[in-house]
């Protein structure tokens, strides 16, 4: 009987780290695996000429990749800029300020808001924010756009990542202690000195760590972004231009390189640059939020 | 002292603001494909799978759509459910809360949670090349097993951390091996806390479009075989909203409407669940 | 002497939720003393104390009666200016909570927010609040690095230092030595019988060592209620109530 259950005891043990470790290498494996393939896209051009040429002609053989990295890191910032103030006064509102009710049927609809799948993002994009945008462009500036731009991608996008920061910096908030606002409030400082002063003080590396985590999930996000941008490959003027994502770009483009092999690995290589930006990017994040949380309870 | 009163009014303003600006945007996003889903809605649409040549076609349904949808999403959702247990289990009970091993797989969830899923679609896609397979609901559930493997992971560990300690204490002071502990004792602790993250990361995979863009294909037909391509909700609404023909587009609007629809019915449900489970944890 | 006390509490209750956590307390507190509340936990002493600064407003689902005059202002009218009278009473707590920033930031923190700008005028108060509390020979040298740097015995001064710095004329203590070292300990107890020539202390407490140590009146409250108050050695010596005489004898604690 003893030995029956020290065989089990063992045997789960060996099934289950076999499970725990292919699942650590699991990210090891993808970036090998990309990075294998990529390589071959450097037999004939490098990685100054990848990252900065503004020709992207398959074809021929020519893969600049400038105007896709543009477009990413212009609808990526942008997003950022009108997620992230937005997400910080909803987070300290339901943190600090709201009704208890209020605060907690706000956190509900914040997870509704997380998970709702890109393509409705998208189909909302072209429903109201695409027109939405074509009209504002006529009326204040006189131009006519078809509205699939570098605006309705950030606006749509923004909505995306609002959850992602607001639920962090929420989180975060109510890791402040209760003691130190008490104090702050004893020593006559009103609710906004103390939530400037001491809880957005405290905090403040975590803040910084959920608009990295915004801007990583804004770097890799395809569908909705690909639904509204317009996908043209040249530098947007302004923020009614079209712009293409490298998002997009491997999105369009994964069917036809098959039978090209540079091409296949150009492709390959923009897969990897993604990987690699949004790993780092979350690691740097977490490594933050980590920190804080441990050190906090002291 | 008045400077300080106006700046706090001020501040309350803005992030009231904020807050309606954020609750009103949910309302518009669920009322526009409301609006714009019910007119399109029909019966056929959820009954029948498409008619009418190539996956564009004016007439039937998406009923092929939402079964592939089902597919690839319970497939990996279940196949996930085999990895985080036991991944689970073993860092909350196999394994010291201190331990380098737990603290690095935990992180390598977090940075897992955050990979994009095109990208995952393309890893899946080149090994499935590399072994010669061509898109198919098995190439569709292997690349959302490997998204929403950390999402369920992570919530199961979670929730997982809630048990408490003493019980596991008291457990192996009763001379359990940690086979037992883990897979009897802490395991029906945390069935609730399966059931709603299998939800939740049920949820994150039906809704994805990118990872099975390339790994899952397209098609017209009932999901039959592993080996077949198979379509999916998501994917139909992208591809339909993209054709120029106003009837093909409607049919893109009552698409989202039912897939809108199914993730607030997982969402709700999950949310119930993990409510009830916290009602009645000792 | 009871009578000229300037905080006086009248038929206070507090509520949280369905729970009575104050029942009709009525007390005036003596002017420049030290006032021990002591009583079992649970008791509602800490409650008590953040009542007579609107603590209580922070927290979820509380409903509160009664008056707290405070120089002859009602504390709980809905009217009164929170801010201004939170300002006259200074708050220590069981742990020091150091705000996050510089020892000179924390000190500085209040009177910058009540409009002293100049950097002078504030270096003059942070040096002169930390002579005080018997800390500026510690710290004079590191102005500047983070307060969660200091031990927790100094961290606490600093935390008086810093209620000082915006001139209170109570000092709200919320059993402010039970995380320290003996040795801290004595050093903030004899804090207080110096200051208590310039403030009125009120001390939660559950240590009767201390009430007996450093009270001049002495509060007895019990599930609520208060149950017994007076001047200590009456207090102490000859309770009238058989609770205070349990609890004094330690029957229960």
């Amino acid at each position: 009987m003893f030995k029956i259950r020290k065989i089990k005891d063992k045997l789960s043990l060996k099934i289950i780290l076999i499970i725990a470790i292919s699942f650590n290498l699991l990210l090891i494996v993808n970036f090998i695996l990309l990075s294998v393939k990529s390589e071959k896209i450097f037999e004939s051009n490098s990685l100054f000429s990848l990252l900065l040429g503004g020709n992207w002609q398959p074809l021929g053989g020519e893969f600049g990749l400038k105007y896709f990295i543009a477009g990413t890191l212009f609808v990526t910032f942008l997003s950022i800029m009108l997620a992230a103030p937005l997400g910080i006064l909803c987070s300290i509102f339901l943190a600090e300020y709201a009704p208890k009710k209020i605060s907690v049927l706000s956190k509900s609809i914040i997870d509704i808001f997380a998970g709702i799948p890109s393509v409705v993002y998208g189909i909302w994009g072209v429903i109201c924010i695409v027109p939405a945008v074509a009209g504002v462009a006529h009326k204040l500036f006189g131009l006519n756009i078809t509205g699939y731009s570098l605006l309705s991608a950030s606006v749509v996008l923004s909505i995306m990542i609002f959850p992602i920061i607001t639920n962090i910096v929420i989180e975060l908030i109510e890791f402040v202690p209760q003691e130190l606002r008490e104090v702050s409030y004893s020593l006559g400082a009103t609710r906004w000195q103390t939530v400037k002063h001491v809880v957005i003080r405290k905090i403040y590396p975590g803040i910084i760590a959920a608009i990295i985590l915004g801007l990583s999930r804004a770097f890799g996000e395809t569908m909705a972004v690909m639904m509204v941008a317009g996908n043209v490959a040249a530098m947007p003027r302004n923020v009614f231009d079209p712009v293409y994502t490298l998002s997009a770009l491997i999105a369009n483009n994964y069917g036809e390189m098959m039978s090209i092999p540079l091409y296949d690995s150009a492709v390959m290589f923009v897969s990897l640059v993604l990987l690699v930006t949004v790993v780092l990017f979350n690691s740097i994040a977490r490594i933050i939020i980590h920190r804080i949380m441990k050190n906090g309870i002291k | 002292m008045r400077i300080a009163e106006y700046e706090e009014i001020f501040f309350k303003v803005l992030m009231w603001l904020a807050f309606l600006l954020m609750a009103g945007t949910l309302l518009f996003i669920i009322g526009t494909i409301a609006l714009k889903g019910i007119p399109a809605m029909n019966w056929d649409m959820v009954t029948k799978s498409a008619k009418g040549g190539f996956y564009l076609g004016k007439e039937g349904g998406v009923l092929h759509a939402i079964a592939g949808s089902f597919c690839i999403a319970g497939g990996a959702g279940i196949i996930s459910i085999f990895i985080s247990v036991p991944l689970v289990i073993f860092l909350n009970v196999y394994l010291n809360k201190k331990s380098v091993f737990s603290s690095v797989t935990r992180f390598f969830m977090e940075i897992l949670t955050g990979v994009p899923s095109i990208v995952i679609g393309t890893i899946c896609f080149t090994f499935m090349m590399y072994i010669g397979m061509r898109a198919s609901l098995l190439g569709g559930i292997i690349a959302i097993t490997i998204l929403i493997t950390p999402v369920m992971c992570r919530s199961l560990d979670e929730i997982a951390s809630q048990v408490p300690e003493e019980l596991m204490t008291a457990t192996f002071a009763l001379g359990s091996t940690k086979y037992e502990a883990g897979f009897i004792v802490f395991f029906r602790q945390i069935v609730p806390g399966i059931v709603s993250s299998f939800l939740l990361a049920f949820g994150r995979g039906i809704g994805d479009a990118a990872a099975v863009l390339f790994t899952a294909g397209f098609t017209d037909n009932m999901p039959s075989s592993l080996f077949e391509p198979v379509a999916s909700l998501s994917l139909a609404i992208f591809f339909q909203l993209e054709m120029p023909i106003e009837a093909v587009r409607q049919r893109a609007y009552a698409s989202a409407l039912i897939l809108t629809f199914i993730i607030l019915i997982i969402s709700i449900l999950s949310r119930m669940i993990a409510a009830r489970y916290r009602k009645f944890k000792v | 002497m009871i009578d000229n006390g300037h905080i006086t509490i009248k038929n206070l209750n507090v509520y949280y939720g369905k729970e009575h956590a104050l029942k009709d307390v009525s007390i005036a507190i003596p002017d420049k003393k030290i006032t021990a509340i002591i009583g079992p936990s649970g008791c509602g002493k800490s409650t008590l104390l953040k009542s007579m600064n609107r603590l209580v407003d922070c927290m979820d689902n509380v409903r509160y009666t009664g008056k707290i005059f405070v120089d002859g202002e009602d504390m709980l009218d809905p009217e009164v200016e929170v801010i201004h009278l939170r300002k006259k009473m200074g708050l220590l707590l069981q742990k020091p909570y150091p705000l996050p920033m510089s020892i000179f930031d924390n000190i500085a923190y209040g009177p910058r927010i009540h409009g002293i700008k100049k950097k002078k005028e504030l270096t003059e108060i942070v040096e002169h609040y930390l002579k005080e509390v018997a800390l500026w020979d510690e710290v004079k040298n590191r102005l500047n690095s983070p307060a969660s740097m200091l031990s927790i015995g100094q961290q606490q001064r600093l935390c008086l230092a810093r209620g000082l710095a915006v001139k209170p004329e109570v000092i709200l203590c919320d059993e402010p030595t039970s995380s320290l070292d003996p040795i801290s300990s004595q050093h903030i107890e004899r804090k207080f019988i110096e200051l208590k020539n310039d403030y009125t202390i009120i001390l939660v407490t559950h240590v009767l060592r201390q009430a007996k140590k450093l009270a001049d009146y002495v509060i007895f409250m019990y599930l609520g209620e208060l149950i017994e108050h007076g001047p200590a050695e009456q207090l102490f010596n000859d309770p009238q109530h058989e609770l205070t005489k349990g609890y004094i004898k330690g029957v229960f604690t």
